[in-house]
Parts: structure tokens; C-alpha cells; sequence
């Protein structure tokens, strides 16, 4: 009786059914007919990316000259789990209560002021509004529904001019940013000419700047000049956990 | 029993329906008065103002067409240069064709003589006013022939063609370059889309000028140009030629250029557009005023076109709750539907939006969603109904998408909706790639062509779940109607009773471009367009 055998962390493969068996699924089309060639090429695609035995499991005829390939393949290539580091945004994870008592342990009755927007062109609120509204996002409420926080959210295609504006007016201790659109990476633009503005209105140093986006994580913000970044499925006491200490 | 569909928007398929919903007809007819009611007071105050937008429309109309080289169309220099001389008041067409004929240029040449600062509207022409308005209504009348020949042309292509069976599938490509969305377009029309959506730059929605040309930029898909209508016309049309089936476009006739673009649509043959009387206000944040006046002339263009409008009631529970605030889609499909009665529109042309959102893993989400979609079925059983699948609730798991999408798609076939929207599994990851498109037409083929029927072989328990949520459901809209005819549409955005979001009148972008019609306001194209409706009408 040995059971299943356990992995090397320092030496993980992909999984599918049997440990080091390094199954992998891979998708995509290529602009090229449909026909034995095309499969051809698409097992020659994942062997060049290091796979083994390719098989193309389908292939379809897209027409206008591409097909769809779907290819299984073993990839021998390991990675050492142990020395895998991530940036992540710094605070200890607190419940609803959890964040008022820190914050008020410190600040009594001084709310947090936080500003939100999508900036740029971006129209889509869903995930300022998630973290920010008082419902919330998978019962875990928003901001708004905190008495330690004052919020302000400005919506959709805020300018990084209006944006900076209203921080000031507004005394924001921290700046939310949401940033859905990602299309040629003009997130990234957009995200690091903020940081350039509050840096030229002396701001970036007395005000806490965050990012969320489902292209977006902790260390591509920090690369982008904030503070913190949070990615796809963040729930809003995440964000006030990180707040609450973040902010002095 | 079933429900009558659509004849002439697309045929559907033997058996494609909605099971029988009983609803109280005096509840349906009290949301429908209480909608007119609502609708008459927005009219009202349309019919009384105009703005800036419609009167770059007009010039449209009349022919007028190209930018400086700045890329400022001139028919925005024209409404500016109008302003300044104190006429827009008066309607921008008498000035411009007084100067027109003053000069011996066509309008063409006068609007651009008068953006160049080579004519300035200021000064007398020393032409009557009758003169003035005569040629104008002759170049509208000119522009509207343009409109009601790409009509008949999409008649005699559909009849040639055959024009695709209900649920017409509509998918969308948004590569940001229109060369690109070209080559997306035509391989998902050889994948069985009935309908391509170009989707625009994010940001288009908020200019208050028409870009020119072929673009290759923009944010989440292309700008809405004239010349990307008209490429991209001439693709589906040489694709559709080739399938041996009629191809519809769809772009975007909403923002604060929606009747400029509605008439830059309609010169192109564009079959859909999205246009909702509401949609800016709330989600763009655009003058209420401003986009009350706008879609109205828009929807007037989109009557005589023949284009199918496409409302965005689906996007109010991507910010309001799903179960509690479905009635308030319900309630604006109403108001929209009064709203396009009175500008014109066919009923075959109300492709009025509705999706509800639900979270899929709330318990019995799919019978809330048959319910709802029963109801607006039932509540609409002419119109050709776009229904558009949740993408709040997209994760990133795109095989858990896929699968979503798939009994959204079911409820689709059940309820007998006219245009099905398919779900991307990649949604709200990124904008299609040419294979999603693929794996959504192929798997809404299975589920129309092995469920199309589904519709007119069950019936709904009386007292069930469904039959009982639906009823609800529309008693909360009447309900909401009730209090919206009482204080207005204004009042009621300002109160937030749409999609949680507030807005005031005076508020939002493109207040400005609004202002009263004066006592001499002229609008060349008006009577026409009167004319033409009410011969469509008879």
C-alpha cells in the first residue's frame, strides 16, 4: 500500500491524471487552410514550444483561410514550486468589523476618504461599482457600506486631469482605479500617466493609489508606479483590509 | 398555442415560440397607457427643442459630408459658426442654404466655404427665407431618396438572398481595426452568424463629432465611421452573396452623435443599431435633455431606414440587482416602446433589449430567467426581441462560460426570442478572438437546431414558479409606471429608478448642445420624414 506518490515540489510538472504525465491543453488558429497541413503545422507550433507528442484532438475549417486547432501534448518542463515569489499586496485579510475596529483604533472618529473611477475610455463600472457599492460582490459588501469610510465614486471615462481634480478637492486619502478595457495595453498607458500627473501635483507621496482589473495584479501595479494592485475576483474587504493599514 | 411572431423582420422556424403565458390584459394595458403617458411628455418636449447633434443631421441630410484636416467634420464647424451668428435658434438649414444660393455653390461646398471662414453666416444673403428653405427641403428630400433607396436594396437582397430564420445569431467583433473586424466578420458569417456587431471605441460615445474615414484604432473595437460602415458593407454583402444569405451589420446609433450617426447608418445600410432612449443618460452620463431630443430624430431616420433598433435595457441589472430590479427592464422596455411608437418606428423594427443578469449560482436562476423572458416575450409577442446574454457573471472560466452561455441559449430557444446576442466564453477577458465566435455559433446551433421547437411543445403550470414570478414581476413595473407618469421620465432618473443610477436634468454631458426651438425654427427634412411615415403607416 504506497498510495499516490507525492510531487517533487522543486521539480513540478502538469497534471492530468497520473503525476509527471505533463498534460497540457492548448487552443488557438492559425491563418492558414484547412487540412492536413494545417494540423501539421499546429503539432509543429507546440513542438517548437517545447511540448512532446502533440495531438490534435480537433480541427475545424473557420473559413477565409484559418483553421482552429484544439492540441493535447505532454510538456516535460519543470518548475521549482519552492522558490516561486509573489508580490502581493501587504495586509493581513480582516472582516467587515475587523476593518472598522483597526481603523478606528488609530483614527477614532476621522473617516478614510477614498475615491473611485474608471479612468480613460473605459465605460465598464462593474468592477468599481463591486467594490465600492454597498451591495458588493458575492455577499462581501463594499466600501460604502463601512462607517470608516468616506466614498466617492466618480464612474465611467473619468480623465486622469478630472481624476487628480477631484482627489485633491475631495482630500482623498486613497485613489481606487478600475481599468477593465485592456485592448493594445492602453490600461497600462492610461494607469502609468495617472502616477505621472500625481506625481506633477506633488500628490503620489500623501495618497495611497490602487488598481484593479482583470488584466491586473499586485506586481504590474506596483511596476506601474501604485501602491497596490488587485486582479480578477477581488472582494471588497480585501481591498479595506489593505486600506485600513495601508493608510496612516 | 403559441405566440405570433415576426413576419417580415425574419421568418421563424416551424415550431419557434414561447409557451402561453396568461397575463391580465388590463395590467398590460394600464403599463402601456401608463407608458404613453410618459412617452407623450418626452415627445412634448422633443417636438419643442433641438440640439446640436440634430442639426448636424440635417446638414447630413442635405449633403453635407467631409472634415478639415484636423479631422473637425464640417458640419460641426457649420452648427459652431451658426451659433456664433446667432441663427441656430432659427434651424442651421435656412442660413446655409440662403448662403448656398447667395454664393451659387452647392451646400456642400457653402458648409465648407463657411467652416473655412470664407462665408460668414453673420451677414445677410439677401435671399428669402422661402428661397432658402425650399432648396433645403429639395436636399433633404435628396438625402432621405439616399436612405429609402439603400431600403429597397436591402429588400430586393433579402429577397433574393433569403434573409436567415429566427433566432437570428448575432455576434460581435470588436478588433479595433476595421480591416481586421473585416476578416473577423467574414469568417463568422461562414460560422452562421446571422448579424455582425462592429463594436466601437469606448470613448466614441462621448464625442460630439462623427470621425471620418477607414480607422485602425480605438479602445475595446473601432470608431463608427461612414467609411467603416461602408467597408464593411460591401464585405458582408460579397460574404452573403457567396452563402447565399442576407448578412446584417449593426453599429451603434446611440452617444451624443446618435441621429448624426443613425442618418450616416441609414446612407449605408446598416440593419440594426443600438438605440435607446435611456441608455446614454444612465450609463454615459449624457444629458438627459440632450438624448431625449436626439432619439427621437434618431429613430425617425432608423423608421424610414428599416432598421431594426436594438435597446440596452439588458445593461441596467449589470449595476442594479438582478431579481429586484427586474421589473424596472420590464417598465423601460415600455417606456421605449412608446417612445419608438412615436417616432415611427414598425413594430418589426423593436428589437428591445432585455437580459436579466442573474447570478447562476442563485438557486432556480434558470427558471427566473424562462420567467422573465416569458413575460417580455409575451409582453412583445410581434417584436423581434434582442436577447443578450449575462456577462456580469462571466469568470474567466471560459468552459463554465461556454456552459452558461449554453442554457442562456436554451432559454433563448425556449421563449422564442427573435435575435439571440451569443455569449463569448472568453467574455470579460478580452474581446472575441475568431475561434470564441466559432465555439459560440456552433454551440447555439445545436441548441436552436435540436431545441427551436422546445417553445410550442411545453406549457407552463398556471400556478407555478415561472407562471407566478412573471406576474410579479409585471405588476412591479406597472407599478413603477405608475409613479414615472406621475412625476415624468426627468424626475424619475433623477430619482435613480433605473439601473440604481442618478441623474439630473441639467446634468451630464452635451447640455449644452441643446437648446429651444424659436419661433422660426426650420427643419428641412421634417415634413419629409412626416410624409414618408405616414404613408408607411396607412
Amino acid at each position: 500500500m504506497s498510495g499516490a506518490r507525492r510531487p517533487d515540489l522543486t521539480r513540478v510538472r502538469a497534471y492530468g491524471d497520473t503525476l509527471d504525465d505533463g498534460q497540457i491543453m492548448l487552443s488557438f488558429s492559425l491563418p492558414v487552410p484547412f487540412g492536413d497541413e494545417a494540423r501539421e503545422a499546429g503539432r509543429a507550433l507546440a513542438r517548437q514550444m517545447g511540448l512532446l507528442e502533440p495531438q490534435v484532438y480537433h480541427a475545424h475549417d473557420l473559413g477565409e483561410g484559418f483553421t482552429y486547432l484544439i492540441v493535447y501534448a505532454i510538456s516535460p518542463h519543470t518548475v521549482d514550486y519552492t522558490r516561486i515569489a509573489i508580490a502581493k499586496a501587504d495586509a493581513v485579510r480582516l472582516d467587515h468589523d475587523g476593518v472598522i475596529a483597526a481603523w478606528r483604533a488609530r483614527h477614532g472618529d476621522r473617516r478614510l476618504r477614498v475615491i473611485g473611477a474608471c479612468t480613460g475610455d473605459d465605460a465598464h463600472t462593474v468592477g468599481i461599482d463591486a467594490i465600492l457599492n454597498v451591495k458588493g460582490w458575492k455577499g462581501d459588501k463594499g466600501l460604502e457600506s463601512y462607517p470608516c469610510f468616506q466614498v466617492k465614486n466618480l464612474g465611467a471615462q473619468v480623465d486622469n486631469e478630472r481624476l487628480i481634480a477631484e482627489v485633491q478637492s475631495f482630500a482623498a486619502d486613497a485613489v481606487l482605479v478600475s481599468q477593465i478595457v485592456t485592448q493594445k495595453d492602453c490600461h497600462r498607458t492610461n494607469l502609468a500617466a495617472l502616477i505621472d500627473l500625481a506625481e506633477a501635483e506633488d500628490l503620489r507621496s500623501q495618497v495611497k493609489f490602487v488598481c484593479g482589473g482583470p488584466r491586473l495584479s499586485h506586481a504590474v501595479a506596483v511596476e506601474l508606479g501604485f501602491d497596490a494592485g488587485f486582479g480578477p475576483g477581488t472582494l471588497p474587504s480585501e481591498v479595506a483590509s489593505w486600506l485600513v493599514q495601508a493608510v496612516s | 398555442m403559441r405566440s405570433p411572431l415576426v413576419s417580415t423582420f425574419a421568418p421563424a422556424p416551424p415550431g419557434f415560440g414561447c409557451p402561453t403565458l396568461d397575463l391580465d390584459p388590463a395590467i398590460v394595458g394600464r403599463g402601456r397607457a401608463l407608458a404613453a403617458r410618459v412617452a407623450d411628455e418626452v415627445d412634448r418636449f422633443a417636438v419643442g427643442h433641438s440640439t446640436v447633434a440634430i442639426e448636424r443631421t440635417v446638414l447630413r441630410l442635405c449633403g453635407v459630408s467631409g472634415a478639415d484636416a484636423a479631422g473637425v467634420p464640417w458640419a460641426n464647424r457649420v452648427v459652431d459658426a451658426a451659433a456664433r451668428a446667432g441663427c441656430l435658434h432659427d434651424g442651421v438649414a435656412t442660413a446655409v442654404c440662403a448662403a448656398s444660393i447667395a454664393h451659387g455653390q452647392s451646400i456642400a461646398a457653402t458648409a465648407a466655404a463657411i467652416a473655412q471662414g470664407t462665408i460668414d453666416l453673420g451677414r445677410r444673403s439677401g435671399v428669402a427665407v422661402e428661397a432658402a428653405q425650399a432648396h433645403a427641403r429639395a436636399a433633404a428630400v435628396q438625402g432621405l431618396a439616399r436612405i429609402t433607396a439603400q431600403r429597397r436594396r436591402r429588400q430586393a437582397l433579402l429577397a433574393e438572398l433569403g434573409s436567415g430564420v429566427q433566432p437570428l445569431c448575432y455576434v460581435i467583433v470588436a478588433s479595433g481595426n476595421i480591416h481586421e473586424d473585416v476578416v473577423q466578420a467574414r469568417v463568422a458569417a461562414r460560422q452562421g452568424a446571422d448579424v455582425i456587431a462592429v463594436i466601437r471605441s469606448t470613448g466614441q460615445s462621448l464625442l460630439d463629432y462623427v470621425p471620418e474615414g477607414e480607422t485602425t484604432e480605438g479602445y475595446g473595437g473601432t470608431y463608427a465611421t461612414e467609411a467603416n460602415f461602408a467597408l464593411m458593407r460591401a464585405a458582408l454583402d460579397a460574404v452573403g452573396a457567396e452563402l447565399g444569405r442576407y448578412i446584417r451589420l449593426c453599429n451603434y446609433a446611440s452617444g451624443l452623435c446618435m441621429p448624426e450617426i443613425a442618418c450616416l447608418g441609414a446612407f449605408q445600410r446598416l440593419d440594426m443599431m443600438l438605440n435607446d432612449a435611456l441608455y446614454g443618460i444612465l450609463f454615459r452620463d449624457i444629458n438627459m435633455q440632450r438624448t431625449l431630443c436626439d432619439q427621437r430624430v434618431s429613430r425617425r431616420l432608423t423608421a424610414i431606414a428599416g432598421i431594426v433598433i436594438n435597446t440596452g435595457e439588458d445593461n441596467y441589472l449589470t449595476t442594479a440587482d438582478a431579481v429586484d430590479a427586474a421589473h424596472t427592464v420590464v417598465a423601460s422596455t415600455l417606456v421605449n416602446e412608446a417612445l419608438a411608437r412615436r417616432a415611427g418606428l414598425h413594430t418589426d423594427q423593436l428589437g428591445l433589449g432585455h437580459a436579466m443578469e442573474i447570478d447562476p449560482q442563485r438557486p432556480d436562476a434558470l427558471l427566473y430567467e424562462i420567467a422573465h423572458a416569458i413575460l417580455l416575450r409575451t409582453l412583445f409577442p410581434a417584436a423581434p426581441l434582442k436577447y443578450m446574454p449575462p456577462t456580469k457573471h462571466m469568470t474567466g472560466n471560459v468552459l463554465r462560460g461556454h456552459v452558461q452561455d449554453t442554457l442562456f441559449n436554451l432559454v433563448g430557444a425556449l421563449t422564442g426570442q427573435g435575435i439571440q446576442l451569443l455569449g463569448m466564453p472568453t467574455e470579460a477577458m478580452h474581446t472575441p478572438h475568431i475561434h470564441d465566435r466559432y465555439l459560440a455559433l456552433e454551440a447555439a446551433r445545436i441548441v436552436f437546431g435540436g431545441g427551436g421547437a422546445l417553445g410550442s411543445e411545453l406549457q407552463l403550470r398556471p400556478d407555478g414558479f415561472i407562471a407566478h414570478r412573471a406576474r410579479q414581476v409585471l405588476s412591479d413595473a406597472v407599478a413603477l409606471l405608475d409613479q414615472l407618469a406621475a412625476e415624468g421620465l426627468m424626475a424619475g432618473l433623477a430619482r435613480g429608478v433605473f439601473a440604481d443610477i442618478h441623474r439630473s436634468p441639467d446634468g451630464g454631458r452635451g447640455r449644452d448642445g441643446v437648446f429651444e426651438r424659436g419661433p422660426s425654427y426650420f427643419d428641412p427634412s421634417e415634413a419629409a420624414i412626416d410624409a414618408a411615415l405616414a404613408a408607411e403607416a396607412r
